[in-house]
């Protein structure tokens, strides 16, 4: 099972993002425990500066910006 | 697609885009002349057919050009060549950093405490978010290609004063103790970067992405800001502009500015409107001041920022730079 994150301020491009997730991870069929950040203070706690942000089982692997979809995949298949 | 082709495909579309735009002159006269209309509502049309098609194509280059100049930077960049900066070159590099570093301005909080966290000093960061919607990349290409350098450098030395002078001044006057508790309190986080090695296949679809996202959002108001050109340019008698947003109304500039800040619109919408203006006699000092205005004081962005900010510290952010685009329109007004 795979610890995963969403930070964000609840933008569209932070739900587009935390959907893009969950949909690549169903279709990889990789376990995720899927969970949207929205507070700031944590989220600045992660270090990053531009949401939204990916966080894999503690490791940022994304900040600012719509990800692409490959790349999403592969984080998940990695980590 | 391989990246060689992805290259040669975008010099192929740069040209069809170059040959494009030396028709749509000849074009719109010949289409104006083919319409059944006559006066003011011809004149209007006129403006229309020859500008919609003119504004669209320079902002679909423009911002291809924009998104791949800012794959090259990201916010986490920008904060690790900021912090621990010094006030004064630190605001001039935060000041130019804040033209080309991608943000949007829900992103607004994170940045900031971002910025806060990894030790940017807090004048700095107000250098920054203060450059970084005043000067528009796009507004700036926009003027370079419709009004001639001279226009575009001015605006460009004037936002990057302004953001750089605001900034060191509420550096100088200490004013973290107005920020918010939660703010106050918080712990530095080591500073993460997500950088991995991009092509320039990668930037061009970066470039590919900034248009499809920009254009294929903003182009109805695009055309909207055309259409209210064009009524301005076919119906709104020359003297008229000249009396209200002329050089000797004093008063036009600072209600400029109070008419922005309610107004939070694409630069690339407010342009077409701001060519109208001008060739009806509005002074170019008011009608930039409007523009400034319109983009750097904004309270959608005030409201996002109060999570931070005390409403004294949002005071004295507006306040700042509220008073440097009121001198740029009027030194603007008295040079031009």
């Amino acid at each position: 099972m795979k610890d995963v994150k969403v930070l964000g301020s609840g933008c569209k491009r932070c739900q587009d993002t935390a959907a893009m997730v969950q949909a690549e991870a169903a279709k990889l069929g990789v376990a995720i425990a899927f969970e949207k950040v929205f507070d700031m203070a944590a989220i600045a706690g992660y270090g990053v500066a531009a949401t939204p942000a990916i966080v894999i089982d503690g490791k940022v692997v994304h900040a600012g910006g719509l990800p692409k979809s490959e790349d999403v995949a592969q984080w998940l298949k990695e980590n | 697609m391989t990246g060689m082709r992805k290259i040669a495909g975008t010099g192929v579309a740069l040209t069809a885009g170059a040959a494009l735009y030396v028709f749509l002159q000849p074009a719109a006269v010949g289409l104006t002349a083919m319409l059944p209309l006559r006066g003011h509502l011809r004149d209007a049309a006129a403006f229309f057919l020859f500008e919609a098609p003119k504004v669209l194509l320079l902002l679909a280059v423009i911002v291809f050009a924009m998104g791949m100049v800012r794959s090259y930077f990201s916010a986490e960049r920008t904060r690790a060549l900021l912090s621990g900066r010094r006030e004064g070159v630190g605001n001039v590099l935060a000041a130019c950093l804040g033209i080309v570093t991608p943000f949007c301005s829900c992103s607004a909080v994170p940045l900031f405490v971002g910025f806060l966290t990894a030790g940017v000093p807090l004048g700095v960061t107000f250098s920054f978010l203060i450059t970084a919607p005043m000067v528009n990349e796009i507004a700036l290409g926009l003027l370079l290609a419709l009004f001639g350098w001279k226009v575009a450098a001015i605006y460009l030395i004037f936002g990057l004063g302004i953001g750089i002078a605001a900034g060191w001044v509420i550096g100088r006057l200490h004013l973290e103790g107005w920020l918010e508790n939660w703010v106050r309190n918080l712990r530095a986080a080591p500073a993460v970067s997500s950088e991995k090695s991009i092509s320039f296949a990668d930037r061009i679809d970066a470039g590919i992405q900034a248009v499809s996202d920009i254009v294929g959002k903003t182009w109805p108001y695009v055309l909207a800001g055309i259409a209210v050109g064009a009524f301005i340019h076919g119906y709104v008698p020359e003297g008229l502009m000249a009396a209200v947003m002329g050089k000797s109304a004093w008063w036009s500039v600072p209600a400029a500015v109070a008419l922005g800040i309610p107004m939070y619109s694409s630069a690339a919408a407010t342009i077409p409107i701001a060519e109208a203006l001008l060739a009806k006699g509005a002074a170019m000092g008011t009608v930039l001041a409007f523009m400034m205005s319109v983009t750097a004081l904004s309270l959608p962005e005030f409201v996002i920022l109060r999570k931070v900010l005390s409403l004294k510290l949002i005071a004295v952010f507006a306040a700042t730079v509220g008073f440097g685009i009121l001198l740029t329109g009027y030194v603007f007004n008295l040079m031009f």
